[in-house]
């Protein structure tokens, strides 16, 4: 693993009852960059995804084999901290999902949780994660309105917003604009070409030419299995894999 | 019969059921009102019984229901919604879930003088606290445990899963999860269930009959070990044990117990609509 490289999967295989979901990945994901998932429904992405911040421990009957490195860490190590881990690796979900609190207490939510309840340094995280997630001017005067009451594109930021504010590393996003109109869909592209700088992001997504515009590598899977796994314009130029080119092209999925 | 006559009847015969529902629930509050409030008045509610129960008001009784249901409160609520969460929250889909669930659907269809003899040998005789407010706080807390885990087990279920990962992804633990994303949520739900419940140990008779209630004790209990008058039992002597009792003064203690218990249900329904306006 060389410098450059934040998360290192060895032999990855996650099992929902007998059920390979994901079968013997393995994949090295860049630090400060963007990687997109891609692949057609039920492809193993999303199981893929939740494994890098044990979100899958959550599903009952859930088993994974392999190791899964963060900074080289293996955050399956009986002695990891699931609760470190997560605030290292942030996540934003498919649906936006708000706590129905104000957009102020969303924010602070994950730095309260972790014990910091100073007033000043709350405003200051609220403000710098705003202004991250690319919401700052459009509620900065109304930061103890309901969080529900913004629209789907601002909860959408609102919830990147709360990731951040925990200054996690890296950051999973699960189609993160699958459930947006176009316009607040080009919002959260131009948010995570900006957050690349400074997060490694891995996205889930649907959306062949959104991963083509945010990505700098990008995966293919499917049937639980990774095909390709390039530079994205390699992959969408010239794919080696047969499959790769079939779906990037619209036969199939 | 053609689809329109059929469907026509279907109706007719729906309305009538709905009707025939509302008629004995409003005959009987009518009914208490009018034989009741002429008997309401401030020394009513503020004076002990005198001269055998024929004169006087109810005021120890109205005192002895509120601190039973203050008791049974105190015990009922943590207990009940602690077991909820751990149920719902923690236990998965274990044995031991299973086993408490059992638990409680019995518990909830046990008739409620079984309780009451129950409160008795064990609260009474074997734990030595006699006849008293804890002995039948304890009764009726047991009594209204099924309503209060039940209710709050909806409430939490209620909370969209996309909270808890929410808070979980953010690094929180599953306390706090619970704590600060899911309770808040559920918190209506849980009054909700936690006034019903006080509604029904307000009201019932049996199992307060051999744990606490007093026949005739004018004054305010001082101790968690004192007995008290109550409600429901001081109605039901009126109308069986003691003779020359005036009409309206059993009605007028009807119906003072029927404001409490209703009143209760109300507020119960005031909080259920006011947070399903305000979530969506």
């Amino acid at each position: 693993m060389s410098r450059a490289d934040k998360i290192d999967v060895k032999n990855l295989s996650v099992y929902y009852g007998n059920d390979p979901a994901v079968k013997n990945i393995s994949i090295l994901i860049p630090e400060k960059k963007a990687t997109a998932l891609i692949g057609p429904s039920g492809c193993g992405k999303s199981t893929f995804l939740r494994t890098i911040n044990r979100m899958n421990d959550l599903i009952p009957g859930a088993r994974i084999e392999g190791n899964v490195l963060v900074d080289g860490q293996d955050i399956y190590d009986p002695k990891a901290d699931v609760v470190e881990i997560r605030t290292r690796v942030g996540m934003v979900f498919q649906r936006p999902n708000p706590f129905p609190k104000s957009i102020f207490e969303n924010v602070a939510y994950g730095p309260r949780r972790h014990g910091n309840n100073r007033k000043a340094d709350l405003e200051e995280i609220v403000e710098k994660s705003l202004t991250e997630a690319a919401l700052w001017g459009e509620v900065k005067d109304r930061l103890n309105d309901f969080a529900l009451d913004l629209s789907g594109g601002q909860q959408q930021r609102l919830c990147i917003a709360r990731a951040l504010a925990i200054q996690p590393e890296v950051l999973l996003m699960d189609e993160p604009a699958s459930a947006l109109d176009p316009i607040s869909t080009a919002k959260v592209e131009d948010l995570i070409d900006e957050l690349k700088k400074d997060y490694t992001i891995v996205i889930v997504t649907h959306n062949m030419q959104q991963a083509a515009r945010v990505s700098d590598k990008t995966a293919f899977f499917l049937s639980g299995e990774l095909i390709e796994f390039d530079e994205t314009s390699k992959i969408f130029t010239n794919p080696q894999d047969k499959r790769t080119e079939d779906y990037i092209t619209g036969r199939f999925g | 019969m053609t689809k329109a006559a059929k469907e026509k009847l279907a109706f007719q015969l729906l309305t009538i059921a709905s009707v025939m529902v509302l008629i004995p629930t409003v005959g009987i509050i009518v009914y208490i009102v009018i034989k009741g409030l002429p008997a309401i008045n401030w020394s009513f509610l503020t004076e002990p019984p005198r001269n055998m129960m024929t004169e006087g008001g109810i005021y120890p009784a109205i005192m002895g229901t509120l601190y039973l249901v203050l008791g049974t409160i105190a015990i009922a609520l943590p207990l009940g919604v602690g077991a909820a969460i751990y149920l719902n929250e923690y236990a998965g889909t274990s044995r031991m879930r299973r086993l408490v669930h059992l638990a409680i659907v019995n518990l909830a269809g046990v008739p409620s003088v079984v309780y009451g003899l129950f409160g008795l040998g064990f609260f009474v005789i074997v734990l030595g606290f006699g006849r008293s407010l804890i002995a039948g706080s304890l009764t009726l807390a047991i009594m209204i445990l099924p309503v209060i885990i039940t209710t709050t087990e909806e409430a939490l279920k209620s909370v969209p899963n996309s909270y808890r990962e929410a808070s979980l992804a953010l690094g929180a633990t599953k306390w706090q999860t619970v704590r600060n994303a899911v309770l808040p949520s559920a918190t209506p739900g849980i009054i909700t269930g936690t006034i019903l419940g006080i509604g029904r140990a307000a009201g019932e008779t049996a199992p307060i009959l051999f744990t606490v209630a007093a026949f005739y004790l004018p004054s305010i209990p001082k101790s968690i070990f004192d007995q008290a008058m109550a409600l429901p039992y001081h109605l039901y002597i009126l109308v069986t044990e003691v003779p020359n009792v005036p009409e309206e003064t059993k009605f007028g203690t009807a119906l003072v117990l029927l404001t409490l218990v209703v009143g209760l249900n109300l507020v119960a329904v005031l909080i259920r609509t006011r947070t399903r306006r305000r979530s969506y």
